[in-house]
């Protein structure tokens, strides 16, 4: 299922209305003609026609609604904030995190611990860097203010585990070198809208 | 005389293992009918396609507590299952299920004790399953245990009248209550069925049906939304699969009947033989009780009387008077 198909799922034809179900019977011979009507129009067999209806859709018409959770997961939304992950740069393949430390600042949970230090380049490169999902709400303040977009949330949302505290480090996070490829721009949380361009507007210097 | 001893043995040795086996694949099917219903796939992961739930759930029931209650009265308590399963069986045992056939050059006769008044006997025995749940729910000392009973009593006692009153039509048109004279009044094709005859005894007769046998929408005696589990609230581990086992063999036996009575019974059918023909009808009834679970409402307890004893009694009545009245001109 794309994701397109995914958020419409639930989507009907919305054509709506309301079943005109008459007036309520009050004497007790309306009564009695009511169910005599309903009899007679064989109204229960609406039902059983529906149930079957939806058994040969289901068998044979490939509208069955079961994902089998743990084999197969239905795509999850892109804003949706899960298990964070440490983007590469596209060209390079290096790691975009400059090591700012604003995600360590930032963060209310006190969950990020970052180490940074010169490389022989005089770059900042990162020498420690943990997250402790035991503790990380999962606010999304850090992928926010990642000025490089380095640090973004990804879609595993299976955060069980075995210990309270639970911690990932740089190079678990990290896009694996081999999936650079597969590695595209990040749409959700922190990343830019697509009508940014059109948002931005003049300073009042330019007049 | 010997033989006839150890073939009847054997028969109901059979009868027992073949259906209390096919109550419990009831349950798989009954699972899987409903899911494919709501377009969800049913038990899945245990065997191919989930066949081998049935064995998971045995092994589930037989390994779990056996508990009682310390208020309930034991003794009661612990036999009350074995009456609602034994009564399912026993009622079985007047039935012929298949036509008869040759084995190794003895003729076999599929019914355990071809009683000359069989249907009273099947009927009669049903009627003594209500002991099950009523003792059941009585002897619990819980509050919901006894609601269950109380309403076993009024939907049992109500729909017997029902039942008994459908079926005397036929038997009027027969002529006997042995179900092996029923089955040879209709031999003669579709034709000569009994559904045709009688329209609305079959109707009120399976309706009665689905209130004997605790199905949906008639199912007040363990309606899970407004007293818990009824009759079976304290109940766990094999005591309570005892009530299921008997609750599927009666719904198999309201089936036969049914198709016996109704539609049949075991002549073959066109190209199809009886053996075959007999197993598709029931399998039908079977899956016509799921079919019905899957789609219509339970109802109000006092919509149960009010259909039983303002409906269905006095049109069993209605039905009884035309058929003397025409049988006599």
């Amino acid at each position: 299922m794309s994701l397109e198909e995914f958020k419409n799922r639930n989507v009907g034809e919305q054509n709506y209305r309301l079943v005109d179900v008459g007036q309520t019977p009050q004497t007790g011979m309306e009564k009695f003609e009511q169910v005599v009507k309903r009899a007679v129009k064989l109204e229960l067999f609406t039902g059983l026609k529906v149930t079957f209806r939806e058994m040969f859709k289901a068998l044979f018409g490939g509208q069955m609604h079961t994902t089998k959770y743990p084999f197969e997961k239905l795509p999850i939304a892109p804003r949706y904030r899960a298990i964070h992950e440490m983007k590469r740069l596209l060209e390079s393949g290096h790691y975009r995190c400059i090591g700012c430390g604003l995600c360590e600042k930032i963060c209310i949970a006190n969950c990020i611990r970052m180490d940074t230090r010169y490389d022989e380049n005089q770059r900042k490169e990162v020498s420690e860097y943990t997250i402790n999902f035991g503790r990380c709400i999962f606010c999304g303040y850090c992928a926010e203010v990642c000025p490089e977009l380095a640090i973004v949330h990804g879609g595993r949302y299976e955060t069980a585990s075995e210990q309270r505290a639970s911690y990932s480090t740089f190079e678990d996070m990290l896009t694996p070198l081999d999936q650079l490829a597969q590695q595209s721009e990040f749409p959700g949380f922190g990343a830019v809208s697509d009508d940014a361009d059109k948002k931005i507007k003049k300073t009042p210097l330019a007049y | 005389m010997d033989g006839y001893i150890i073939g009847t043995i054997i028969k109901a040795i059979l009868v027992l293992a073949i259906i209390s086996a096919l109550a419990g694949f009831g349950t798989y099917l009954e699972r899987k009918v409903l899911a494919f219903m709501q377009r969800r796939l049913g038990p899945m992961h245990v065997g191919p396609y989930g066949l081998l739930q049935l064995a998971a759930d045995g092994i589930k029931l037989f390994t779990k507590e056996d508990f009682i209650p310390s208020g309930a009265n034991r003794l009661i308590f612990m036999i009350a299952p074995i009456i609602t399963a034994a009564t399912a069986f026993i009622a079985l045992a007047a039935v012929p299920l298949l036509p008869e056939f040759e084995l190794f050059g003895v003729t076999v006769r599929p019914i355990v004790a071809d009683l000359n008044i069989g249907i009273l006997f099947v009927l009669g025995m049903m009627a003594a399953g209500l002991y099950g749940p009523l003792l059941a729910g009585m002897a619990q000392k819980n509050k919901w245990g006894l609601l269950g009973a109380a309403r076993t009593a009024i939907q049992f006692l109500s729909y017997e009248v029902v039942t008994g009153l459908s079926i005397l039509a036929p038997i009027m048109i027969v002529g006997s209550l042995s179900l092996i004279d029923f089955n040879n009044y209709q031999s003669e094709g579709i034709g000569s069925w009994l559904i045709w005859q009688q329209p609305v005894a079959f109707i009120l007769f399976l309706i009665a049906g689905y209130a004997e046998t605790n199905r949906t929408p008639f199912d007040l005696l363990e309606h899970e939304a407004e007293i818990v589990a009824g009759y079976a609230t304290e109940y766990s581990g094999m005591r309570w699969g005892m009530f299921f086992i008997g609750e599927y063999a009666n719904m198999i036996t309201i089936g036969f009947l049914a198709s016996i009575v109704f539609l049949g019974g075991f002549n073959s059918w066109g190209f199809i033989p009886g053996g075959l023909a007999i197993i598709l009808k029931v399998s039908f009834f079977f899956f016509l009780m799921l079919w019905v679970r899957a789609s219509w409402p339970h109802i109000r307890p006092d919509q149960l009387m009010w259909l039983c004893w303002k409906v269905l009694m006095p049109l069993a009545v209605i039905n009884v008077t035309l058929t003397g009245l025409w049988m006599m001109v």
